[in-house]
């Protein structure tokens, strides 16, 4: 499968009073082309930075700290704002959680779709965009566009607003879209819905899922990608992390989650909480919270290694043998 | 099984402008009824806008219903004022999701625990109430020396741990538990559901505990109440809502839980059309109705009643004699 996405040792951080504090620490992976890839990890794992870093929309305090964000072979950091812009919405296009917040509050939805479309595409007539957008407003299911399509954004549900979005997103057909949290803010049986949409979505386009919810990835997603504070720590195949999870905080991660065959008995957890940006360990960040622990977990930070099958990769020194 | 609470046909409506004069009034809890039995978890789940929160908060006279019974001891709770319900106060608890939101930023974290206890019992006297507040940071899992910190010293799990120790500190029996394991991380979650499950043995305390996320709820329950815009759909014992599967509102709710797991779903999801309906605006007949994949037309023009299909298992739906049927042709779904 050829890569459409490829993160390479990237590294970011943010300035805070003249110092700089590492966030994402050399994170890899790629995003093949009509694969869906989930970025799973808990509050202030740095999953969404990696989100907004693919789209060059990070915070002013970020710093990059190094590496390279690869979109078809081309090094997204190294392109001008104007490049980016010419991107954004036509190669790469990002949705996020709250949906609501993402649309303009008073323009009406026709207006902003065909904002998405005439951005790249000129010299659209009113009436050529107008069939685009009801068209695309179809697709994602909306039964009704012409009145969807006259409608402010809180004349509709948080469900509809997110249909929305993702049409608004794949209106010029773009090879990657990122989804930061697509069903966080809504009820589960419209989450469903929202799902169903982006597994059809998966045969046009790659998608990069970002979601503290590992149910939602097990349902859409090939590959994940498990990050803890800021580093990968296990990568590999659904079947892999599902089935067969090596790094201890992947382990531990899906033994928490109470599902709904979980018979009747003490969760698993894992000690402790989820560390501050100030307070990452050093060596392994999950050292601290790590029940097989040892000393060289403290000091050094372990380096990827193979794990059986093909692209199941462990970032563990317990696993990699060292100890 | 001893009844604890015992809640009647409880009512609860807003009113809400729909236009620059003109008001709907809308059905937040529209006649629920159940029995709270002693020493269980009672799941409440249904999606926003359901009234789950409102019938927490409509028990513990938070708001007040609108007409119904809330009968706890013996005594009827709607019609108490709030001075008469000072006295049951300490036994009725709450705990609500923000933990950041609960706690007095200004207050130091022991304080917030031993206020309640000396408010329902000034003669505690303050070393006291201290001395039991230690003990009870403990009992939560936290270290003594905490007492003197502030709220936001304190990460999210944590400050759910402090949230808690202030609910259990005056005794009580009964805890309403709001989206109280909602707001926080995977793993952290884990660890508040095994301290629920602990606190409610060693305390015995009896908890309703309200969710939209089905997995916890069947995890930490021993009977479920689901909820649509306003109306009980189904109250069963876990095992029996996830072995059958009765409402088809239920089922679709089951069926929309992504698993995580790496096996494809045997079953197709079933995908329910549209969305909730607004509260204001609430469809004749069967208030389902018009997102059910299992209508018909008698659905649309008489609305079901609550039915008891079984031993402590009761369902709102037309269909309630069929679905049985095909329950049990196909166990556990």
């Amino acid at each position: 499968m050829s890569e459409l996405l490829v993160f390479s040792n990237y590294s970011m951080g943010f300035k805070e009073n003249n110092k700089v504090v590492n966030l994402i620490d050399n994170v890899s992976f790629a995003v093949s082309k009509l694969a869906a890839v989930g970025i799973v990890g808990e509050s202030g794992c740095g999953k969404s930075m990696v989100s907004l870093s693919a789209m060059r929309l990070l915070p002013a305090n970020a710093i990059i700290q190094g590496g390279e964000i690869l979109l078809n072979g081309e090094d997204l950091l190294a392109k001008s704002e104007n490049q980016m812009q010419e991107l954004r919405g036509k190669q790469i296009s990002i949705i996020f959680q709250q949906p609501m917040s993402s649309l303009n509050p008073v323009l009406d939805i026709g207006f902003q779709m065909q904002e998405a479309l005439t951005r790249h595409f000129p010299g659209t007539s009113k009436t050529e965009a107008d069939e685009t957008i009801a068209l695309e407003l179809r697709g994602v299911g909306i039964h009704d566009p012409a009145k969807t399509m006259r409608a402010y954004p809180h004349q509709l549900s948080g469900g509809m607003c997110q249909r929305v979005m993702i049409a608004m997103a794949t209106i010029c057909k773009p090879s990657l879209l990122i989804a930061d949290e697509p069903t966080t803010a809504l009820d589960t049986t419209i989450q469903a819905q929202v799902l169903d949409l982006m597994a059809q979505l998966k045969q046009k386009g790659s998608i990069l899922l970002v979601t503290h919810n590992l149910g939602v990835v097990a349902e859409i997603c090939d590959v994940v990608v498990v990050m803890y504070a800021g580093q990968v720590v296990e990568t590999g195949k659904i079947e892999d992390i599902f089935k067969n999870p090596q790094h201890p905080y992947t382990q531990g991660l899906l033994a928490s989650v109470p599902t709904l065959t979980t018979k009747k008995s003490r969760l698993h957890t894992i000690q402790g909480s989820v560390p501050a940006i100030w307070d990452f360990a050093k060596g392994c960040r999950f050292h601290t919270r790590c029940a097989m622990a040892k000393s060289l977990c403290e000091n050094e930070k372990p380096e990827s290694c193979q794990a059986g099958s093909p692209g199941h990769i462990v970032a563990c020194h317990v696993y990699g043998g060292y100890i | 099984m001893d009844s604890i609470m015992e809640v009647v046909n409880l009512h609860k409506q807003f009113e809400i402008k729909t236009g620059l004069l003109t008001k709907a009034k809308i059905n937040a809890v529209d006649g629920v009824s159940f029995n709270l039995v002693a020493g269980e978890t009672l799941g409440v789940v249904g999606e926003s806008g359901s009234g789950k929160s409102t019938l927490g908060r409509t028990i513990l006279k938070l708001t007040n219903a609108d007409s119904g019974k809330v009968i706890y001891k013996g005594e009827d709770l709607v019609p108490l004022t709030s001075k008469q319900m000072k006295r049951h106060r300490s036994q009725l608890q709450m705990i609500f999701q923000d933990p950041y939101a609960s706690l007095n930023p200004r207050l130091k974290v022991g304080t917030s625990i031993s206020e309640p206890m000396l408010a329902n019992n000034p003669s505690l006297g303050r070393d006291e109430a201290k001395r039991s507040a230690i003990e009870l940071l403990e009992l939560v899992g936290l270290s003594p020396q905490m007492y003197n910190l502030y709220p936001h010293e304190f990460s999210g799990g944590q400050r759910q741990r402090i949230s808690i120790a202030r609910a259990i500190a005056p005794k009580p029996s009964i805890i309403v538990c709001d989206e109280a394991v909602s707001a926080l991380d995977v793993s952290v979650q884990a660890q508040m559901l095994n301290l629920f499950n602990e606190l409610k043995e060693k305390l015995s305390l009896t908890y309703i505990f309200i969710g939209h996320d089905l997995s916890v709820i069947k995890y930490i329950s021993d009977r479920i109440l689901v909820m649509y815009l306003g109306q009980v759909v189904e109250l069963a014992p876990t095992d029996a809502i996830f072995g059958s599967k009765m409402h088809p509102y239920t089922q679709a709710l089951v069926s929309a839980v992504p698993e995580p797991n790496a096996t494809k779903r045997q079953s197709k999801r079933i995908i329910l059309e549209g969305d909730i309906p607004s509260p204001g605006s609430v469809p004749k007949g069967c208030q389902f109705a018009s997102r059910c994949f299992m209508k018909m037309k008698m659905c649309m023009e008489a609305a079901p009643n609550l039915t008891e299909v079984e031993e402590g298992h009761l369902v709102r739906c037309h269909h309630h004699a069929r679905l049985k049927k095909a329950a049990q042709d196909v166990p556990n779904g």
